[in-house]
């Protein structure tokens, strides 16, 4: 077992893990942080993305222990402080851009990440994006309204092209 | 204006906030004190004999609390199938026994052996790779005409042959034959309709626990129906009589038909909690779930057309197999028959129509009900069909649909069912519109300059949803009746839980329901909550799928709210020392008509519960009231579709550049949810028709276990935004629920395939590939390539 610290939302927090201790386990399972999820065992579906020194990382493709240190964010940091909904939150639920919720937490955290790096992302740019994370409720129309909504441009101006 | 809020309005969804925050709570969120966990040691063969299971190291190691094999299941019931099927000549169904654990033989790939209960779950699987087992590999059946030959190896040993049921429907082969031998033309497709898996995204789990205080166990599911699985495997499957058991199914990550089903793991966790006397706890993988969850479609059908000279239609004949995997999924063996050739009129007037299916046990994983169920396979039939009859015809696929349209409602078709109600010249004139269909030469010329060929695909369908009227479906084989339940519980103060039968695992159930009380009352939408997914805390109600949540249990929620108006007007009454027959409800106020006397929702129901002034000597106190409501039909959503593709010539790749649905779902209580179930049902068929293949070699080792193989639909696979329309303008309402509601599930599903493909054969011949008449799905380059070459 070895002991490992990190800053995850903002607190700093330490468990002992195992060397083959994923950090999606460590935070669901050690943490009870369930709102990051495990939707296949391939590193594909996307559903456990979180931030890692504020890149998107597949959380089940990384061993808790390579996150010794590291500055972690999850779904469950995203909202504003007075705990009302971040922009790209708020922007999911105004489009419907979520049905069962699943996919939710890793489609909020890639869009976050996307919108870092590329504020301003055509439509095609956000497909490409979402490569690695699947739906299979929404078919993804409604996702992509809303992380066009989140970049603050005009999606009815946009679909009306 | 749009509606801000009631039926017709757009709320935000208030299921939303919890997801959007990572304050779900889905089954695997649930953990309870002390439990234990289990791995599933699954076959790797698709079929062998179980000479010996081995668990005697396995079971020293570390942290195992108990390994289960099907030894532990013997004189415990199997696995129920929920509909009994009669064949064409009058004999019911072969309905092979579908053990926990397997018994004497594995039967496919995935099929559970052994179950280690251990303290971790790194425990049990440790364990279970100490297990020694010795299982003589048999051959493997897996194609379905070859599980058909005489001297086929046996699925079953103890049936006859691999044949479940040789079933016929509709009309009777005289009149069909006739039909045929005076046609003009008679097109003939042969067809596909690819095995697929439904992947919902949350994969199953099943939480067991035992409480020997009280003698009785909670199950917490991934589970479309918690009463359903109470009842199937309290009765069927443990011998637990329902006030024994909870069945608890809490926020769930989408279902689209695999989650229906009784499966062995939520029997085996409820089973080892009490022999363990400890929570058992199982979680599937992705790779389990490929293995595990029940498939979908699987049916290789003939299908015939005959028209005459006028190119009206005079018969339509099928000839379908349909494969049931290795033992019959609960609802499995109604799919091809009653939920597939009940459809295959389709919107058109045909007089003769005879559906013939064989079902087929072959070495795979069980297939039963996935998004559309029966009806995409007979709607893609039909739908093929049709268009490769107009293109031999030389006819215009959209005018040969539109003549033989049914125009006149109700109809009965010759394959049973009566359509209430239609306008399928509706939804075509609005698919044209919003298609610009007078635009696709200009389009496909300017695609044609770029090198690439542009086609378009047009097609109609019909679905029966609303499921279903238990006397009618009783005396097709059901076990079960399909109606569903609400309660009604009106607090003191106003308030408002509706307790209901339906399941949401993404539909929005919470935010759309109160919608409709909120009408009915006056009163605002945040006074009303839906509790639903808790057997302790709902009526009896059947469970979500067949597009029926509001169709259904949104009918019994409407009898139950109409009763508490009624006793509500009574109360009211005597508060305002006015007959209960003049007294009316308006934006929550009850008042004497033509008076200005009124009292607030909110005294009447604060009398109801505080009887002081109240007429104790007519009316109970309290305000709560139940309705069930068993449906008088199906309802009949429909519509058209159309797609532009454009395919590669160089490299046989398919891409949808344009799609337009036009759906009929009668009235639409929130056009947002709608308008997100019909992007979700479209998303999946245009992976069912050009990415999704859930495929098995000829040994039954499936080969399409994962992500990696297992092409899910991404988001660059969906047209963009402004190349895309869902409408649902064209309303003709259903005459026989209250709300007037169709529903709207799976219609995408259902429509869009044929729709795909169409425009893959349109844009094949316009690139002078004529020989090309069809390609069985999914569509994929290599398939492309290889039917434009010949190959």
């Amino acid at each position: 077992m070895t002991k490992v610290t990190m800053t995850v939302n903002g607190k700093t927090v330490s468990g002992e893990v195992k060397g083959n201790t994923l950090l999606t386990e460590f935070l669901r399972e050690d943490l009870r942080l369930t709102g990051t999820h495990v939707g296949c065992d391939t590193s594909q579906c996307g559903a456990c993305v979180v931030h890692v020194n504020g890149e998107a990382v597949k959380s089940c493709t990384m061993f808790a222990a390579e996150a010794d240190g590291a500055e972690v964010k999850t779904v469950e940091g995203m909202a504003n402080a007075d705990g009302s909904l971040s922009v790209i939150q708020q922007a999911f639920q105004d489009y419907h851009g979520l049905q069962c919720g699943f996919c939710t937490p890793g489609m909020v955290m890639s869009a976050a990440a996307l919108l870092k790096d590329n504020p301003k992302p055509t439509e095609a740019e956000v497909r490409d994006y979402l490569e690695g994370n699947i739906c299979r409720c929404t078919g993804y129309h409604n996702i992509v309204r809303a992380i066009m909504a989140a970049s603050g441009q005009d999606v009815p101006a946009v679909a009306a092209e | 204006m749009p509606k801000d809020h009631g039926i017709g309005a757009s709320p935000k969804r208030r299921e939303d906030v919890r997801f959007l925050t990572g304050a779900g709570n889905y089954t695997d969120d649930i953990n309870v004190h002390g439990q234990a966990y289990v791995h599933f040691l699954r076959s790797d063969l698709a079929h062998g004999k179980i000479n010996s299971i081995d668990t005697s190291t396995a079971e020293g190691m570390p942290g195992v609390v108990r390994i289960f094999t099907g030894a532990d299941f013997e004189g415990v019931g199997g696995l129920p199938c929920g509909w009994q099927v009669t064949d064409k000549h009058g004999e019911v169904m072969k309905e092979p026994a579908h053990p926990v654990l397997a018994q004497g033989k594995v039967r496919h790939v995935g099929d559970p052996i052994a179950a280690v209960v251990a303290d971790s779950l790194e425990q049990a699987r440790t364990a279970a790779e100490a297990i020694v087992l010795d299982i003589e590999e048999l051959p493997a059946v897996v194609d379905m005409g070859k599980a058909l030959e005489s001297g086929a190896t046996k699925v079953h040993d103890d049936l006859s042959d691999n044949l479940c049921y040789d079933w016929q429907f509709g009309t009777d082969t005289e009149t069909t034959d006739a039909a045929f031998k005076s046609a003009a033309h008679v097109t003939t497709l042969e067809l596909v309709n690819n095995r697929l898996v439904a992947n919902p995204m949350e994969p199953r789990v099943a939480v067991g626990d035992y409480s020997r205080a009280g003698d009785d166990y909670t199950l917490y599911t991934t589970s479309q129906n918690p009463h359903v699985i109470r009842l199937l495997m309290g009765a069927f499957v443990l011998g637990i009589p329902e006030h024994k058991l909870r069945v608890v199914a809490p926020d769930v990550g989408g279902g689209f038909g695999t989650k229906i089903f009784h499966y062995a793991e939520e029997a085996f966790c409820t089973f080892a909690a009490k022999a363990c006397n400890r929570p058992v706890k199982w979680t599937s993988t992705r790779s389990e779930a490929f293995m595990s969850d029940a498939h979908g479609r699987d049916h290789v059908t003939k299908i015939e057309l005959a028209l005459d000279k006028d190119n009206n239609f005079l018969a339509v004949r099928t000839d379908t197999k349909a494969n049931m995997g290795a033992y019959l999924s609960t609802f499995s063996s109604s799919v091809p028959t009653w939920l597939h050739g009940t459809l295959m009129a389709g919107n058109y007037k045909t007089p003769a129509v005879q559906v013939n299916v064989k079902a087929v046990f072959t070495n795979t994983v069980p297939v039963d009900a996935y998004r559309g169920a029966g009806r995409p396979e007979a709607t893609f039939q039909l739908e093929r069909v049709i268009d490769m009859a107009a293109r031999e015809l030389g006819v215009d696929p959209i005018a040969l649909r539109r003549q033989n349209f049914i125009t006149q409602f109700p109809y009965a078709t010759p394959v049973a069912v009566e359509y209430d109600t239609g306008d399928y010249e509706a939804t075509m004139a609005k698919m044209e519109e919003l298609m610009d269909i007078g635009g696709f030469a200009a389009r496909r010329k300017a695609s044609e300059a770029k090198g690439m060929l542009r086609g378009l695909g047009v097609n109609c369908f019909i679905e029966a949803c609303g499921i279903a009227p238990s006397n009618l479906v009783g005396q097709l084989g059901a076990r079960a009746g399909l109606y569903d339940a609400a309660t009604v519980r009106v607090n003191a103060t106003g308030s408002i839980s509706v307790m209901v039968g339906a399941h949401s695992h993404g539909q929005g159930h919470e935010t759309v329901f109160p919608q409709v009380v909120a009408e009915m009352l006056g009163i605002d939408e945040s006074m009303i909550d839906i509790v639903h997914g808790d057997t302790s805390k709902i009526p009896f109600g059947m469970g979500t799928y067949g597009s029926r949540s509001l169709a259904v249990c949104g009918s019994a929620m409407v009898r139950a709210t109409e009763k508490i108006i009624n006793k509500a007007k009574k109360i009211a009454g005597h508060l305002l020392e006015a007959s209960d027959s003049d007294i009316e409800l308006k934006d929550g106020m009850f008042s004497v008509a033509g008076t200005d006397k009124s009292v607030a929702w909110g005294d009447v129901t604060l009398a109801a519960y505080v009887p002081h002034n109240y007429p104790l000597e007519d009316i109970e106190p309290g305000l709560e009231e139940t309705a069930f409501y068993d449906p008088a039909n199906f309802t009949y959503p429909a519509g058209a579709y159309a797609c532009e593709v454009e395919l590669d010539p160089e490299t046989g790749k398919v891409t949808i550049e344009k799609f337009v649905s036009a759906d009929d779902f009668g009235n639409v209580v929130n056009p947002m949810i709608v308008e997100g179930q019909v992007h979700g049902g479209i998303a999946q068929g245009i992976g069912q028709a050009l990415l999704e293949n859930c495929a098995y070699d000829e040994n039954g080792q499936l080969l399409s276990a994962s992500y990696m193989d297992y092409a899910m639909p991404r988001a660059d696979d969906i047209p963009h935004m402004a190349s895309y329309v869902v409408d649902h303008s064209c309303q003709t309402p259903c005459t026989h629920n209250p709300l007037g509601v169709k529903g709207c599930g799976e219609a995408g599903a259902i429509g869009s395939p044929p729709t795909v493909v169409n425009a893959v054969i349109d844009a094949l011949h316009s690139g002078g590939h004529t020989h090309v008449s069809h390609i069985d799905m999914p569509v994929s380059p290599s398939r492309v390539w290889a039917a434009m070459n010949g190959q």
